[in-house]
């Protein structure tokens, strides 16, 4: 067998900035076989265990469920179904604890098992993959619940559909597990390699793919051998290579493990189907060969419970739902008085958990219980000596400092002009900082807070429209109404013209209220006329009692002390407007000086009468 | 279990402030031994004396601000500034001048900004051309190596030197000497072909005798900080550079106004500035295309100030000029972040 096996030509392998070293403390939990966990009592699925939309619960309270059976189905492209792990009784869908860095509570389907593990009728294997369309193959995978197993749970189906405009050349199988403790992919490499190929085979069929590239870290060297075997073994092993990478974290990233083994970088803020790769995680690699040759949903993996304060460190094949505090019992409990933090993932991205009885779920790698001295309180933070540790460790080739600065700061738009959003939240930076920030904490806050402003300018920007619109609306009303107003008064003042020929003097005759008006217009004008040879203006106060027309002089000299000049002309020519300006307040508030000021004026008015 | 959740990573720090500052003073020991066997007593009464007026000086501003004088002394950034002061400073400067240095260091150098992290200038280097502005003959008395001198000042004649002002045997003319970079100046300014200056017994075989070694332990201790991955490499590389750039080209020129490369490298501060100084990570860039520039610039100006200036060391000065230009050096050097596209 080894004479057939080509010689591997050293592949050239990239560096990406930065990364760093970090006691790997995968031996706690590398030995020894994967112990299949037992039934749990209770199955707690949530309905939201991938990126994207929750999924639409489809069965009752009290609704016999079946072991692989559809539960909830997917609600939106980006969403993923969830099947029953086991079958059972539907006891609750309700709020539950789940494994979320808020600890927060979401929906859950309840199960309470039967231990029979009756199966549900699953659908049929699509042996004969290699002569269906992508988008059958890419349906079923959709259908079987598959997501990211790496972590991030992105579901399977919509990231393999990269679409038509950006083939694909490249599979990267994600093999590196660089973050320390865990150890659930090195063994599914080391068990289960045969159906990683076979994965890999309907990957590169559907995605249309030239070439396989798995990349392994190179602290894990059974895992290694199993997967080199299981290529040889295979028929795909001229289009596969199993790639050793050297240990260092973060490589395992999936920018980062493409750029080590293809020396291509992701763009910021893009894909990796942009420069025609499609990276998937060894696990979801299987779980798709399952989907398609077996017709099986993703309702079991491979979970790492590990850390000094676990009684018996090791992996477990758990089905997804199973509560964490069964795990730990399953590995021999908690040590007394051991336990610092209980840890869901690992060491550098994973979240702390209060709560044991939060479920397993697709995406659920690891269980780290950390005693004190592996995980020892850092103390509080002392300022930045900027001593540049963070940036030199940075595999995205940030300043971390002065993202730090800026994000303190509160500085959104800074922040952002240091690429913030190409921070990948690896924890390389706040591992190596003297001073011992929680940067990482610093950078999420202001993710958060600049996602929560663009939702806001967003609803702004709406809010504007919606606003622009209804002032147009009314406008328009506004001028339909004066339209209709007009026409109205044409089609009046054209009746009784149709009436009698047009003439002033019997239009005058008509309407005798019109003629009146016309009149009395007329006469105004005659005394304007004369008024203006005298050289006067015109003045509507005239007939006003003294008392009325101080007030309008008090008035005028406010809007003259506010700044808005004469009205028409006069206030100069008119004393009295000076003498009794003198007491009168000038606005105080300049913006509102155009508005009426009611108090001074009310108090006027009621001096003048008494 | 419930507590205050601490966001990742949860692994063990590798890095501490107070670790960090502990080696720099460990690495300036060899340095340090080097300049008490060739000059004295002087430099250890005074790095006491340093120590203890910074660390009661940090203390005494850090109540003032109303927060934990223990935190704040702990972190050894104030006897790092005040170590480095006190090997920079003459070594029988009265204790009142050392006095003034450091409060002007801690107290409005660094503590005035901000405190540690904060503050644009290097407190030592501020602090030391205060004095050399405002006391420039007593900055610039110094002591000659043991070899030059028949009177080596003993324990008690330090002591009465730095606290009484009391010269040993009554003149200060009779024990002090020039620092050979002062020397080279003055000889160099009574236009003395360097053959005729290094013919005088105060020279060794590349710089002045004695100072030319203690160089040598300080780039120990710069090495030992390298091997620690306290500093990296870029800034004191870049300054070296830098320094013999111009060196060398101006004494290829004219070899015989202008001191050979290695003058310049082991005479003064160079070393020290280079390893200890220009690297101070408060004051210094950040990115490592920055330092490098940083560096550099430092290496040119101690140069330019040594060559043309009116002060015959310039290690402060340049430090302190290229503080001020550090923010923006940094923010025309960032890196190219992954996935970006690289820079025309």
């Amino acid at each position: 067998m080894q004479a057939t096996q080509p010689r591997f030509k050293q592949r050239q392998l990239w560096q990406f900035h930065g990364g760093i070293h970090i006691p790997d403390q995968k031996a706690l939990s590398a030995s020894g076989a994967v112990e299949p966990m037992p039934c749990p009592r209770t199955l707690i699925l949530p309905l939201q265990q991938h990126i994207g939309a929750p999924a639409n619960p489809i069965v009752k309270v009290g609704d016999r469920v079946l072991k692989g059976q559809l539960i909830a189905e997917p609600r939106g492209y980006v969403c993923a179904p969830v099947h029953a792990s086991s079958s059972g009784t539907v006891i609750a869908i309700d709020d539950r604890p789940v494994p979320h860095p808020s600890g927060l509570s979401a929906p859950c389907v309840v199960i309470e098992t039967d231990g029979e593990e009756t199966w549900a009728e699953l659908p049929e294997p699509l042996a004969d993959y290699q002569s269906l369309d992508p988008a059958v193959l890419r349906e079923r995978i959709r259908l079987c619940g598959v997501v990211g197993m790496g972590g991030a749970s992105f579901p399977t189906s919509v990231k393999l559909n990269p679409g038509k405009d950006r083939p694909i050349h490249t599979l990267v199988v994600n093999g590196a597990e660089c973050e320390p403790y865990i150890t659930c992919d090195d063994l599914l490499m080391r068990e289960r390699s045969g159906d990683v190929l076979q994965g890999i085979r309907i990957l590169l069929h559907l995605l249309g793919a030239r070439q396989c590239l798995i990349g392994i870290e190179d602290n894990k060297p059974e895992a290694i051998a199993s997967m080199r075997l299981a290529r040889a073994e295979s028929d795909i092993k001229d289009r596969v290579e199993v790639v050793v990478i050297p240990t260092l974290y973060p490589s395992g990233g999936e920018k980062q493990l493409i750029k080590v083994l293809t020396g291509r970088e992701v763009p910021s803020h893009g894909i990796p189907a942009q420069i025609g790769i499609v990276c998937q995680n060894v696990g979801t690699t299987a779980a798709v060969a399952d989907a398609v040759l077996r017709g099986k949903p993703l309702i079991e993996r491979y979970v790492t419970v590990t850390g000094r304060a676990v009684a018996r460190p090791g992996n477990l094949l758990v089905r997804v739902g199973t509560p964490a505090a069964d795990l730990i019992a399953q590995r021999g409990g908690l040590r007394q008085g051991q336990l610092r933090k209980l840890v869901c993932g690992g060491p550098m991205m994973g979240f702390q958990i209060d709560n044991q009885a939060i479920p397993i779920t697709k995406g659920t790698n690891c269980l780290l219980a950390l005693t004190h001295g592996e995980s020892p309180d850092p103390g509080p933070a002392l300022a930045c000596i900027r001593c540049g540790r963070c940036a030199d460790a940075c595999p995205a080739s940030l300043l971390p400092q002065q993202l730090y600065w800026y994000a303190r700061a509160k500085d959104l738009d800074r922040v952002q002009d240091y690429n913030l959003f190409d921070c990948i939240e690896c924890g390389c930076c706040a591992h190596v900082c003297p001073s011992h920030i929680p940067l990482v904490q610093y950078y999420r806050y202001a993710k958060t807070e600049s996602w929560a402003r663009e939702q806001d300018k967003k609803k702004a920007e709406h809010a504007k429209a919606r606003h622009t619109a209804k002032v147009e609306r009314q406008e328009r009303q506004e001028r339909e109404r004066q339209a209709k107003l007009r026409a109205k008064k044409e089609a009046v003042k054209a009746k009784p013209a149709a009436n009698s020929p047009a003439e002033g003097a019997t239009a005058a005759e008509v309407d005798p209220k019109k003629a009146a008006i016309e009149a009395a217009r007329q006469r105004a004008a005659a005394k304007k006329a004369a008024l203006a040879e005298q050289g006067l203006a015109p003045k509507n106060t005239e007939g006003l009692s003294p008392a009325q027309q101080r007030q309008v002089a008090a008035a005028q000299a406010r809007r003259q002390a506010a700044g808005l000049g004469e009205p028409e002309g006069e206030a100069k020519s008119d004393p009295p407007t000076q003498a009794l300006g003198q007491p009168q307040p000038a606005p105080s508030r300049g913006s509102e000086a155009e508005a009426p000021i009611p108090g001074p004026e009310a108090e006027i008015f009621s001096k003048e009468q008494a | 279990m419930t507590g205050v959740v601490v966001s990742s990573p949860h692994s063990a720090r590798v890095n501490r402030v107070d670790r960090v500052m502990l080696q720099v003073v460990l690495a300036l020991i060899p340095g340090i031994l080097a300049m008490t066997w060739f000059f004295g007593w002087g430099l250890l009464i005074n790095i006491t004396l340093a120590v203890t007026f910074a660390v009661g000086a940090e203390a005494l501003v850090m109540r003032l601000r109303g927060r934990s004088p223990v935190a704040a002394i702990s972190d050894l950034s104030a006897v790092v500034t005040a170590v480095l002061f006190a090997i920079a400073i003459p070594p029988i400067l009265p204790w009142w001048l050392t006095l003034i240095g450091i409060l002007f260091a801690i107290v409005v150098v660094k503590q005035l900004y901000g405190g540690l992290g904060y503050n644009p200038f290097n407190p030592a280097m501020a602090a030391y051309v205060l004095l050399l502005i405002s006391y420039p003959v007593a900055m610039t008395t110094w002591l000659p190596p043991h070899m030059l001198t028949d009177h080596p000042l003993s324990l008690l004649d330090s002591l009465r030197a730095i606290f009484l002002s009391q010269a040993p045997g009554g003149s200060w003319d009779a024990i002090t000497a020039a620092t050979p970079l002062g020397e080279m100046r003055t000889q160099l300014g009574l236009n003395r072909m360097i053959e005729e200056i290094r013919h005088s017994p105060l020279w060794g075989d590349f710089g002045g005798r004695g100072w030319e070694w203690v160089g040598n332990w300080f780039l120990l201790g710069g090495l030992y900080l390298l091997w620690k991955k306290i500093i990296t490499w870029h800034i004191p590389v870049a300054f070296i550079t830098g320094l013999l750039l111009l060196a060398g080209i101006s004494w290829l020129l004219d070899p015989q106004t202008h001191p050979f490369p290695a003058f310049h490298l082991f005479s003064g501060g160079a070393i020290l500035g280079a390893f200890f100084i220009a690297t101070d990570p408060v004051t210094a860039c950040t990115t490592k295309r920055g330092q490098l520039v940083f560096g550099a610039a430092i290496g040119a100006l101690v140069f330019i100030i040594r060559t043309w200036g009116g002060y015959p060391d310039a290690v402060a000065f340049a430090v302190l000029l290229m503080n001020i230009a550090a923010p923006t050096i940094d923010y025309y050097t960032q890196p190219r972040v992954f996935g970006h596209q690289r820079d025309s």
